[in-house]
């Protein structure tokens, strides 16, 4: 479904999310898991059934590694491409999307970062336009690079702007 | 349903100048209407006499004296305070700026330039129309969206003032009259009736009533337990109905220079222009009830922010009607009218988007020229929704799973309205691809094919008259 060539037949460069995206969603599905792994464990052994409890725990287990796989296949699909007059996104690994937003129509850029983010040195940045359905995030951009591209698309946006 | 056209003056042309207004636009500060305290406050009024006396005229305990004298304060205050509301409230003219002040202990003061007035309604509540006044709502170009109020003034004050200040707003002389409008039809109130019985609601009320009539035939008992619960649903019901029936009554679309003019209502009157350049999508809908009767509903979906006002948002919630009801040939012209040079030809998806769609797909198509892009859907129900691709703020190309297995592809071009956006569903992959490279540059030529259109953020242009 992607685009490899742009409208003049150039290929696009596709820009991916900082590896460390991958980490820390790898690390967020270990917090849950942990959690979930303590609570298990603590039920089957305030029950003394200690068949059920291994149970419960290669099955926590199990299922944090399948969730780990599917944050890891959902990070690698995302993307973005700058082109001369919008912006392509793309996401999503059950439902793909892929988003084309002119930089004319965006209203503002948001660059937020929460305390697992900062962290990590990441930010996450956002294009807004007058559509609310308008769907332009980019997750787990180095702090540098959001701080570019805000600069860049707020720039691009102001030159080409053209209202509702 | 008539559809009368030819030019039709405005209502018997531009009444005497009248020396309240004349000095309003001098720049003397006014007072609205002394009546206007009664008519806001009116309903209110009404229902708490109601509350209050008819206990009081049933008998019971005869009138103690605290109780009357109770009943005789709370009315005292509440027309108190909208005496104070209307002491506090005051208008002029100032270098080309409207001014509104009112409150008495939070002073708010707004300031209407007229050089961005882009439009002014005029509303009549039941109760306005009983004493000869109205309220003119003036809706500024600025992307705010703030509207100023001036409730209520009379009918004659409304009609020269809105006359003039239209006037002044596109830079001509304070006596020109109004730009003329020509009226495009007028929807028959026995249809509009007809058609809200056969709405989804509608026929709900229905089944509730017969529902209950069986019942009461075979189990009277048990009908009157059932009607004791669910009054208030069917009350609520009745009313919704009546609110439909009540706004859209007699409404007749007007073609005018600065946009369409729609006139309607039973009980509250409006006059409400939508400049052409606000709107951002045009949706029709032929519910399965109507289809055996040919008719149809159109909805025009505005750029809008999200204002706070208590009148602005009763309006949001429901889509405006362009045509509460109608047949095909009229939604043609009125559609053709707003949307001029509208794709002919639609393209059905390909044949595998069955089995993703079933019940759809025998409705889906889409087709798009250099200028609009139409697109149809629906189960029960047909909806077309065309959308201008010099309005399209962003596009969307969407794949789940199923859709992935089919090789087919959605697409979703964005506007800035909040209910209508066009979805070309189901489309091979490949033409998905193909589209999501070539709609963007389609937009943008859009954008570039119609500079003359006055936007949001630009001062309506001068009428041709």
């Amino acid at each position: 479904m992607e685009p490899d060539t742009d409208l003049d037949e150039r290929p696009l460069d596709w820009n991916a999310p900082s590896p460390r995206l991958r980490v820390l969603r790898r690390y967020e599905v270990a917090g849950t898991t942990l959690a979930a792994l303590i609570l298990a464990a603590g039920i089957a052994i305030a029950l003394g059934a200690a068949t059920a409890a291994v149970v419960a725990i290669v099955c926590v287990i199990l299922a944090g590694s399948i969730a780990d796989v599917v944050a890891g296949r959902r990070v690698r699909a995302w993307g973005y491409a700058e082109r001369d007059e919008d912006l392509l996104v793309r996401r999503g690994v059950m439902f793909r999307r892929m988003s084309v937003i002119p930089y004319g129509r965006m209203q503002y850029v948001e660059v937020t970062a929460g305390p697992f983010e900062r962290a990590f040195g990441l930010a996450t940045v956002q294009m807004h336009t007058a559509a609310a359905a308008s769907d332009a995030r980019i997750p787990g951009l180095p702090a540098v690079e959001a701080a570019r591209l805000r600069d860049q698309l707020t720039s691009l946006g102001e030159s080409l702007a053209m209202g509702l | 349903m008539s559809a009368p056209t030819g030019s039709v003056s405005p209502p018997d042309g531009l009444p005497s100048p009248d020396p309240h207004v004349a000095a309003g636009l001098g720049g003397e500060w006014q007072r609205l209407h002394p009546l206007s305290p009664l008519v806001r406050t009116g309903r209110g009024v009404i229902a708490i006499l109601v509350v209050l006396f008819i206990p009081a005229a049933g008998g019971g305990q005869k009138g103690s004296l605290g109780g009357d004298l109770l009943h005789i304060g709370v009315l005292a205050v509440v027309f108190a305070l909208g005496l104070i509301s209307w002491l506090v409230t005051r208008w002029r003219m100032e270098g080309g700026v409207l001014r509104v002040e009112s409150g008495l202990i939070r002073r708010t003061s707004g300031r209407f330039p007229l050089s961005q007035i882009q439009a002014i309604d005029t509303v009549r509540p039941g109760l306005a129309r009983f004493f000869g006044l109205a309220e003119l709502r003036i809706r500024l170009a600025s992307g705010s969206g703030k509207a100023g109020r001036l409730a209520y003034l009379t009918n004659t004050e409304a009609e020269v003032l809105r006359a003039r200040l239209l006037a002044l707003s596109h830079g001509m002389a304070e006596e020109t009259p109004p730009p003329p409008e020509q009226a495009l039809l007028t929807v028959a109130p026995g249809r509009l009736f007809a058609s809200i019985l056969l709405t989804g609601t509608g026929l709900l009320l229905e089944l509730a009533i017969v529902a209950l009539l069986v019942l009461a035939i075979l189990a009277p008992g048990a009908a009157a337990a059932a009607l004791s619960i669910g009054l208030v649903g069917l009350v609520s019901l009745v009313v919704g109905l009546f609110r439909r029936f009540n706004g859209d009554y007699r409404l007749t679309v007007a073609d005018a220079a600065d946009g369409v003019r729609l006139r309607s209502g039973l009980v509250e009157t409006s006059a409400e222009t939508i400049p052409r350049g606000r709107i951002q999508a045009i949706r029709m809908i032929e519910p399965l009830a109507w289809r055996p009767f040919g008719w149809c509903r159109l909805e025009v979906d505005v750029a809008s922010q999200k204002s706070k006002g208590r009148q602005d948002r009763n309006q949001a919630k429901s889509a405006r009607a362009l045509l509460p009801v109608g047949s095909h040939a009229q939604a043609a012209s009125l559609v053709a009218r707003v949307f001029p040079g509208l794709p002919e030809e639609r393209l059905p998806p390909p044949a595998r988007a069955r089995w993703k769609s079933p019940l759809r797909f025998h409705l889906l198509s889409w087709a798009a020229n250099d200028r609009y892009a139409v697109t149809t859907s629906g189960r029960a129900r047909r909806v077309t929704d065309w959308v201008p691709l010099a309005k399209v703020q962003s596009i969307r190309l969407v794949e789940g799973p199923i859709q992935r297995r089919l090789a087919l592809s959605s697409i979703h071009l964005d506007t800035a309205g909040r209910r209508v956006h066009a979805v070309l569903r189901d489309r091979d992959r490949t033409e998905g691809a193909l589209l999501l490279q070539e709609l963007p540059k389609r937009c943008r030529v859009a954008r570039q094919l119609r500079p003359a259109q006055p936007e949001l953020h630009a001062p309506a242009k001068p009428a041709t008259q």
